[in-house]
């Protein structure tokens, strides 16, 4: 009797119930940077788009998902997709030269070859906002998520009620996407801005963002939270003051969005290192509901 | 499940059987300061060298389905960019012989993270597909707290499991391999006698165990408990070595890394095991530490065992094997950890 236990080929058809995702576990796409364009100091927003055409049709994404970017034997990291999804294949990403793999690709020319693994994660709920007023709030870095539903609302403008985008940084040095001001305001959105330190140019208001966001409240007065979702995204500690300001108001907090952010290894709740007293953030998060946070103990 | 009974002469003939498959069991590794064997799972191609009247193993068989170092894929560079190969590591089907019951059962929940949930892993579930298991029965440790788990039996994931029952073993059938295999030595149906020593050993075996861990209620505790001065206290003790993940059974935590080869005609993409214990667990770049205490780090560790898992799986993680506080250098263990959070003998 042959006593050898058989080879079993995890790929083999029937082997495994989820075949696809077995097989498509550690794919990525082969992605070209189609161009690059610096934004600040330290960030550049890169245009990439999948190489293989019939490959490019099948990637999709919902605004607020990521991706991981890999550059082969330097790393790979997430990132948030900041264009729109209307675009099959091609995503733009804003991106902040800070550690190994962003100091890398901050060197790298277009026409250069990275890999794309993805999209992973939530979405901010564009779908189920229809109808109602959208107020956009972001802090620094949190217009990079934020832009994909910006993006997607002004595309769809007429299916939303009044839009409101509060966006503040540090300086005016760092305000990314200067260059599309002027475009959003033309689809009836009110666009404030709002800087903590002005330099000598700045005209504009200057304090935290939740000044605007005050005042803003004060003028809607008891209609505010009627019939409004609203998108918060920025660091943790922005999370608490307007979060819990919009409350106040009265968003109820299902009605409430945050994008986090946490180290991740592999996008698919296998690493835990994105994990979250108890949630993976790429798998239920990046985008959470305020109520889901609150009941996260520290996330934020 | 069939049952089968045979003589203790038998079981060095099963092996031969066996052995013509890779074969991996506990061996004795060395001894410690007492003089007191260490085990550990290696291969084995005698059954000479296979210790199964060991008491636990240092490592747990972890490493033979998820390896300390691991390479994911490899990168090639050509003339218009690079090809990626990607490679399961699978070395060939192989024997676990002497598996006890909390290493069963902590493949069994590792299974339900890394094989069944979304996004299975195919470098898990290529090498786990390739395993056969004889299971055998223990002795309960100091330290062995898998009955308060619910893992002190082995209910799946085994083809094979063997109960000492004094001059027999008795035999739980659950594969047509395992029943193949039994077909080539001597063996008999159990009678009534012999169940009734079966059930004996287990009752002898669960009158033994001494430590425990209050499971009532323990995710909505490990909420309310979350500020707990408890924590504070174990995490001045604790030095962030990351020993307890290293020899869990379950810990399955990793990060990627990825260098050039030394020609630079490629590159390879290397998944390392990690420890929610160690500083840069959560630290991104630029500097931010999500958990840059080490209270904050080890409460995460007991957060995801004993309350995300639980809330995803409906089960803990941890086997209570007990290895973690057997090896921690700051004697940090499990049952004491989560009686002081629960509020007792603090």
């Amino acid at each position: 009797m042959d006593n050898r236990l058989p080879l079993v080929d995890i790929m083999e058809e029937g082997t495994h119930r989820r075949h696809d995702d077995i097989g498509s576990f550690e794919y990525t796409y082969k992605a070209e940077i189609m161009n690059i364009y610096p934004m600040t100091a330290s960030e550049k927003l890169y245009q990439i788009q999948i190489i293989e055409p019939d490959r490019r049709n099948r990637f999709s994404f919902q605004p607020g998902q990521f991706v991981m970017l890999e550059i082969p034997g330097v790393g790979e990291a997430p990132f948030s997709i900041s264009s729109s999804p209307i675009r099959h294949g091609f995503v733009e990403l804003c991106i902040r030269n800070v550690g190994n793999l962003t100091g890398f690709l901050a060197r790298m020319q277009r026409g250069a070859q990275i890999g794309i693994r993805g999209p992973f994660g939530t979405q901010f709920p564009v779908g189920e906002m229809e109808g109602s007023d959208v107020l956009l709030v972001a802090g620094g870095l949190g217009i990079v998520p934020l832009r994909s539903a910006i993006l997607t609302v002004l595309e769809n403008r007429s299916r939303y009620g009044s839009v409101d985008i509060v966006y503040g940084a540090k300086t005016p040095s760092e305000l990314l996407f200067t260059y599309q001001y002027e475009m959003w305001r033309k689809f009836d959105i009110n666009l404030s801005i709002i800087v903590e330190t002005p330099d000598d140019e700045w005209k504009g208001p200057t304090g935290f963002l939740t000044r605007i966001l005050e005042d803003r409240v004060a003028q809607a007065g008891a209609n505010f939270a009627a019939n409004t979702y609203a998108i918060v995204c920025g660091p943790p500690v922005m999370f608490k003051h307007v979060c819990g300001m919009l409350t106040k108001a009265g968003i109820p907090m299902q009605k409430m969005f945050v994008s986090l952010e946490r180290r991740m290894h592999c996008g698919r709740g296998k690493c835990c290192r994105c994990n979250i007293g108890s949630t993976y953030t790429c798998l239920k998060g990046p985008v959470f509901d305020y109520w889901s946070i609150m009941n996260l103990k520290e996330a934020i | 499940m069939i049952f089968k009974v045979f003589g203790k002469k038998e079981l060095p003939r099963l092996f031969d059987v066996i052995a013509v498959n890779r074969v991996v069991g506990p061996v004795q590794k060395g001894t410690d300061k007492n003089g007191s064997p260490l085990h550990t799972f290696g291969e084995v191609r005698d059954f000479a060298e296979l210790s199964l009247d060991y008491k636990t193993t240092i490592l747990s068989a972890k490493r033979f389905v998820l390896p300390f170092h691991e390479t994911l894929c490899t990168f090639r560079v050509t003339e218009n960019g690079w090809e990626k190969d990607v490679d399961f590591n699978v070395r060939g089907p192989t024997v676990f012989f002497g598996l006890h019951a909390c290493d069963i059962n902590a493949f069994n929940r590792l299974d339900k993270v890394l094989m069944e949930s979304v996004y299975p892993t195919p470098y898990y579930a290529s090498k786990r597909k390739n395993m056969f298991i004889i299971g055998t029965n223990c002795e309960p440790q100091p330290y062995c707290f898998c009955r308060s788990m619910g893992t002190d039996t082995a209910l799946h994931g085994f083809d094979l499991f063997l109960t000492d029952i004094g001059d027999r073993y008795f035999a739980e059938v659950q594969s047509a391999t395992a029943y193949n295999f039994l077909l080539q030595i001597k063996t008999a149906d159990p009678k009534e006698k012999d169940h009734q020593r079966y059930m004996d050993v287990v009752a002898e075996k669960n009158k033994k165990f001494t430590a425990h861990v209050d499971n009532t209620d323990l995710t909505k505790i490990l909420d309310m408990e979350f500020q707990s001065q408890a924590w504070k206290e174990w995490g001045d003790k604790c030095l962030s070595c990351g020993t307890c993940a290293n020899v869990c059974p379950t810990c399955y935590c990793y990060g990627v890394e990825e260098t050039v080869d030394m020609n630079a005609t490629g590159a390879r993409k290397i998944k390392s095991l990690h420890s929610c214990n160690l500083i840069d667990f959560a630290e991104v770049a630029g500097g931010h530490n999500f958990r840059p205490e080490r209270h904050s780090r080890l409460k995460y560790r007991y957060y995801h065992k004993h309350r995300g898992f639980v809330e995803a799986f409906e089960e803990s993680l941890c086997v209570g094997c007990g290895r973690c506080g057997e090896a921690c250098l700051a004697d940090i263990t499990v049952p004491e950890v989560i009686a002081s959070v629960r509020g007792e003998g603090h």
